[in-house]
């Protein structure tokens, strides 16, 4: 009972978001438009230069940084435009809320990174992994720490009535660190660095992923009721 | 199950516009408290408090179950709440949306107590339709299945007849009188019909508890 939060319920709470997701496709259709329409832009920018380590990295992580924002804003505001929120208050206790949609923003922020990177690799000849083992690292881990990041900030804006603009603007100072690290760990892993070399970069993004969580479960109680 | 909710001091201002304040009231076992005021004077916000999705001002509520007191975190498991603003997830099924809700709550999906539920508010034979294809008054029906989905010691409903024909009056009047059997119910409502089970009223208006 006392439990910080319950496993089952919020597995449930990610099912139902996953299973009105299939049917709606409300994150899922801007999700997956932004990427193919940024990376297309970028092709046409691109054209026949040969892009540094530090751009193609760096590009990288702003496809994925902004095509985030565009899906991960909806796990709340959708509740919150269909007036779902207080039915959700109604059915079980605040951090069991919080971990579902955390849940859910991770599978659906790794089902779309796996589709960029991929895309990425076969749109852009010069983005050649060296260590695929720092590689993987940094995506998985960019992974967690921006879904925990966007969800908390997601639950921010929600309540607020600038919902679309307010997103960037509060997630930048957030994500900033994060997005620093990752960049510069991609990069090592273009540049065929050993991956002992860059496990500072990592235990830096597994902080920012327990402070981030951490302080949102703590912060959540308050965001989430009116 | 003992069960009392203690209501002191509540108070709540909306972006500092005062709606009442020095709301005190006690409810115990078997009885039923009718919120009465007209359109505005804080019906809602009241019962939003009392549920606890909402925050008041100042004051508190207190609840306490068998003599213990029950945080406001897990109060979600003992209260039921019938309201208007309540949403259905539209894009499930009455059936998906009943089964989706006892497993968040992390209670047994009794699948024949969810059958008993649906023929009692006359929504069994539509159960496999999508709510966003349900009438008004059909999603009212649904919520008091919601409501009543992990048998709740106190359900609190605000306009409880709200969009209902008066086939479902009647079974909303039956689900009154049975709950203040079982436990409490709180009734928020402008329709003095409404209130003829209630043995305890607060009236906004007056800002004050009148012994009825
Ligand atoms: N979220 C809100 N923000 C600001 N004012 C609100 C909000 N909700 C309700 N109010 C105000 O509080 C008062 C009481 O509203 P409500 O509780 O819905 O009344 P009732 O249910 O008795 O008709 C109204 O004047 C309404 O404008
Ligand atoms: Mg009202």
């Amino acid at each position: 009972m006392n439990k910080i939060f319950n496993i089952n319920s919020a597995l449930t709470i990610f099912i139902k978001d996953f299973r009105s997701e299939l049917r709606t496709r409300y994150a899922l259709n801007a999700l997956i438009m932004f990427v193919i329409t940024t990376l297309a832009i970028i092709l046409f920018a691109v054209a026949n230069e040969t892009p540094s380590i530090e751009i193609s990295a760096g590009i990288l992580w702003i496809v994925i940084f902004f095509s985030a924002m565009s899906g991960m804003a909806r796990t709340f505001v959708s509740e919150e435009e269909r007036g779902t929120v207080m039915t959700l208050h109604l059915i079980a206790k605040p951090s069991t809320v919080f971990f579902g949609k955390l849940l859910f923003n991770l599978i659906l922020l790794f089902l779309m990174n796996i589709f960029t990177v991929v895309l990425y690799l076969i749109l852009i000849p010069s983005f050649i992994i060296k260590s695929y083992d720092i590689f993987l690292l940094t995506i998985f881990l960019g992974t967690i720490g921006l879904s925990a990041a966007s969800t908390i900030i997601a639950a921010i804006i929600a309540k607020s009535n600038t919902k679309g603009t307010l997103y960037p603007v509060l997630s930048f100072p957030i994500l900033l660190p994060l997005l620093m690290i990752v960049i510069k760990s991609t990069k090592s892993a273009l540049e065929g660095i050993e991956i002992a070399k860059a496990m500072g970069d990592f235990q830096v993004m597994i902080a920012y992923f327990v402070v981030i969580t951490a302080v949102s479960y703590l912060l959540f109680d308050y965001v989430w009721k009116d | 199950m003992d069960i009392k909710l203690e209501v002191q001091n509540i108070k709540k201002i909306f972006n500092g516009r005062k709606i009442f304040s020095d709301i005190n009231f006690q409810l115990e076992n078997k009885s039923a408290l009718a919120i009465t005021g007209r359109n505005g004077s804080g019906k809602s916000t009241l019962v939003k408090i009392l549920a606890g999705v909402l925050s008041p001002t100042n004051g508190q509520v207190d609840f306490y179950l068998n003599g213990k007191s029950i945080d406001l975190q897990n109060r979600y498991q003992y209260f039921g709440f019938v309201a208007p603003y309540l949403q259905m997830y539209d894009e499930f099924t009455a059936m998906e949306n009943l089964e989706l809700f006892a497993r968040i709550r992390n209670i047994e999906v009794d699948k024949d107590y969810i059958d008993l539920l649906l023929k009692r508010v006359n929504l069994y034979e539509r159960k496999d339709s999508y709510v966003r294809e349900y009438s008004s008054g059909m999603k009212q029906r649904l919520k008091y299945a919601f409501a009543l989905l992990h048998k709740p010691p106190l359900l609190i409903l605000d306009e409880p007849r709200s969009n209902l024909d008066a086939e479902g009056i009647s079974v909303v009047y039956q689900i009154i009188q049975e709950q203040k059997q079982s436990g409490c119910v709180v009734v928020a409502t402008n329709d003095s019909e409404d209130i003829q089970f209630c043995n305890q009223e607060i009236d906004l208006n007056q800002f004050r508890n009148i012994a009825k």
